[in-house]
């Protein structure tokens, strides 16, 4: 069927008036809220930093120079802005290391809450996952301080067995860091994996098992094909969201690593560079974007299963 | 050889006691069905033989070798499921092979033996579909077909044929019996639909309340049910209760509130005793020749003409309804209705059994 005819069915159902009004909605929603502001950072991000009376002068031109900052570093230095630039690698490759732990963690989870019956100690299992998401972020980062700091919980707790007889540096090892934004993103993670997996028939898994298939071929051949679009979305969720994430690293982060969120937001602060900050934000959007969809390509995921 | 030994076999969860005392023996390359009311336990008893439940007590026998300990994924069983179970995102013939490609043959030969299987299920060339691309009755072969790819020596069917509506389940009752006698090996088949039990198996088990009831063919379960529950859950029938009051060496005669009816019987019964007559509906004749000895006058409460046969319900004396089924002839039974009208079944074609439950379905 056609989009148009669910538009037309979508119309017939609900009227004229009320149908008018939801798709008024979702027009205002895509394009106030969320294409304009963007399309006016992108806008930005193409201008030169000029002081307010200059801006709209004859200065006022479109420019990549913000982008070939990121890229080239200070104009006429040659090489690379090799800081900048190892930031955003290192921001995205702990991004998806981070979605890495968080689906090593949660896919047998979401299985075992998923195939165990219904009610009882699952629903209160799922609550206790859903709780510590009410803590905000900033609680949530501080707490994980106190947890790794060199006198905090842990260290006080190993060096008490006597794993080990110096405090261990979490903060600066950057361990802090990974659980706090594991942590932080886990249940983006459970829910769709639990969500998916919860329409999976146990008799699949029983029939599977029945015609001599191991553990591990189950999982390959029939529950990770079924939980594969909510295997997609979380891991998108959580990588869009570490990779973006700006109280976490600021708070947990090492001294000498710094997330690129933060980069960004000392040219829009303290830099006072707003099209510097644009020009980088989009450069982080961008490859998000495309290295979500190269790794959905990867794992043959369609845009269209995201929905499901 | 792959005959199923099912020896005092009982299963419980908590409190319940599923499956009570089963011994069975099933021979090597029979169908056998296992009947019952929903709840019964047979679906229990099936998992047991499958390997997905361990008898409380008992064991199972597949082929001589105990199969205590051993899981479904090693017993030389498959089990079609109830909800078929196929694998959504396979294609058939990848569904078929799923048991061979567990056990690492390689594509091309997998491939053979799926389009061979699908052959035999009568589905040539269809590999290539998705399962929902296929009919109810279809995807119910491509279920039986991935079983078979397993080469196992007993085929476990777990009511597989619920789910299709009733003239698709009469077909696929045919099938399925060419399907066991194409490939020769034991079927074991549950279901609570006497008639798929009747048609295809070479023996019935009765289950009632977790035990067997009787097991024999599905003639002599019609013609001489051991138990009360059988001869009312087997087939129609009428019973009258009463006490014996007579006994011969093959015959009972039971006082009953709508007469004394003489009726065959086993030596199981005493004088004295509490006993259910049962007598078939297409059994009883309408006005029945003098000489016939067990007769009832009662009213005609109703006659509904069915096309091939009439059922007239009569109302006789002790308040009891009993159920006649006539083939249709020249008369027109619908006359009857609301007269007086005697009946007669011969002692032969009645039952005498000892007291017991009734099925209430």
């Amino acid at each position: 069927m056609s989009n148009s005819f669910w538009m037309r069915a979508f119309l017939v159902r609900y009227g004229t008036a009320v149908g008018a009004c939801a798709l008024a909605l979702v027009a205002f929603w895509t394009f106030a809220l969320i294409l304009i502001p963007q399309l006016a950072m992108v806008d930005f991000s193409l201008r030169p930093n000029l002081p307010p009376a200059e801006v709209g002068g004859p200065q006022d031109v479109y420019t990549l120079e913000h982008y070939a900052y990121l890229v080239r570093g200070s104009a006429g230095a040659g090489g690379y802005n090799a800081v900048d630039l190892a930031v955003l690698a290192r921001t995205l490759a702990v991004a998806a290391f981070v979605t890495a732990i968080d689906l090593v963690i949660c896919y047998p989870l979401a299985y075992l809450l998923a195939q165990s019956p219904r009610g009882g100690w699952t629903r209160l299992l799922l609550l206790l996952l859903v709780v510590p998401f009410w803590v905000n972020e900033i609680l949530r980062a501080f707490a994980f301080r106190i947890l790794f700091g060199a006198s905090g919980v842990l260290n006080d707790l190993l060096l008490a067995i006597g794993v080990v007889d110096q405090p261990v540096d979490f903060i600066r090892g950057n361990i802090a860091l990974y659980s706090g934004l594991s942590y932080a993103f886990v249940l983006l993670m459970i829910f769709p994996l639990y969500n998916a997996m919860e329409n999976l028939e146990r008799s699949q898994i029983e029939a599977a098992r029945d015609l001599g298939a191991s553990r591990w071929r189950i999982h390959r051949r029939v529950v990770i094909p079924f939980a594969k679009p909510g295997i997609s979305s979380g891991c998108t969720m959580v990588f869009m969201l570490s990779a973006g994430a700006l109280a976490t690293p600021q708070i947990l982060g090492g001294p000498s690593s710094l997330w690129f969120t933060q980069l960004i937001y000392q040219w829009f602060n303290t830099g006072n560079n707003w099209p510097r900050g644009a020009a980088y934000a989009i450069v982080l959007l961008a490859t998000t974007i495309a290295l979500v969809l190269i790794a959905m390509r990867a794992g043959k995921v369609r845009l269209a299963e995201f929905g499901k | 050889m792959a005959t199923v030994e099912i020896d005092s076999v009982n299963v419980r969860f908590g409190d319940v006691h599923a499956v009570r005392e089963v011994c069975v023996r099933v021979a090597d390359g029979t169908f056998f069905s296992f009947l019952g009311p929903s709840g019964c336990g047979k679906t229990t008893l099936l998992r047991a033989i499958s390997g997905f439940v361990e008898p409380s007590a008992g064991t199972i026998r597949i082929g001589g070798e105990n199969m205590a300990g051993i899981g479904p994924h090693r017993r030389p069983t498959a089990l079609v499921f109830q909800n078929l179970a196929l694998f959504p995102l396979m294609s058939v013939w990848q569904n078929i092979a799923f048991a061979l490609e567990v056990r690492g043959v390689g594509r091309a030969e997998r491939r053979r033996r799926a389009d061979e299987l699908l052959e035999i299920i009568a589905l040539p060339g269809q590999g290539d579909k998705m399962c929902h691309e296929l009919s109810g009755g279809q995807r119910q072969r491509v279920a039986v077909a991935r079983a078979l790819a397993a080469e196992p020596a007993v085929l476990l069917l777990d009511e597989p044929l619920s789910a299709l509506d009733l003239k698709l389940r009469e077909h696929m009752r045919g099938e399925l019996r060419a399907i066991q006698q194409r490939v020769g090996i034991t079927f074991i088949y549950i279901t609570h639909d006497q008639g798929e039990a009747l048609t295809m198996s070479d023996q019935v088990a009765v289950m009632r309340s977790g035990a067997i009831e009787q097991v024999a063919d599905a003639r002599t379960l019609y013609d001489r049910p051991r138990s009360a529950f059988v001869a009312s859950f087997v087939g129609e029938n009428n019973a009258f209760k009463g006490e014996v009051t007579a006994l011969d060496d093959q015959h009972a005669t039971v006082r009953t509130k709508a007469g004394r009816f003489r009726a065959r019987c086993d030596r199981r019964l005493r004088e004295g005793d509490t006993a259910l007559v049962f007598v078939r509906p297409e059994a009883i004749r309408i006005a029945p020749p003098e000489d016939m000895e067990n007769r009832v006058t009662g009213t005609v409460a109703a006659t509904e003409f069915e096309g091939r046969v009439w059922r007239v319900l009569l109302d006789v004396p002790g308040g009891q309804r009993v159920t006649v089924a006539q083939v249709h002839g020249e008369a027109n039974l619908g006359d009857h209705t609301a007269r007086s009208t005697t009946i007669g079944f011969a002692a032969s074609q009645a039952i005498a059994l000892p007291d017991g439950p009734l099925a209430t379905e």
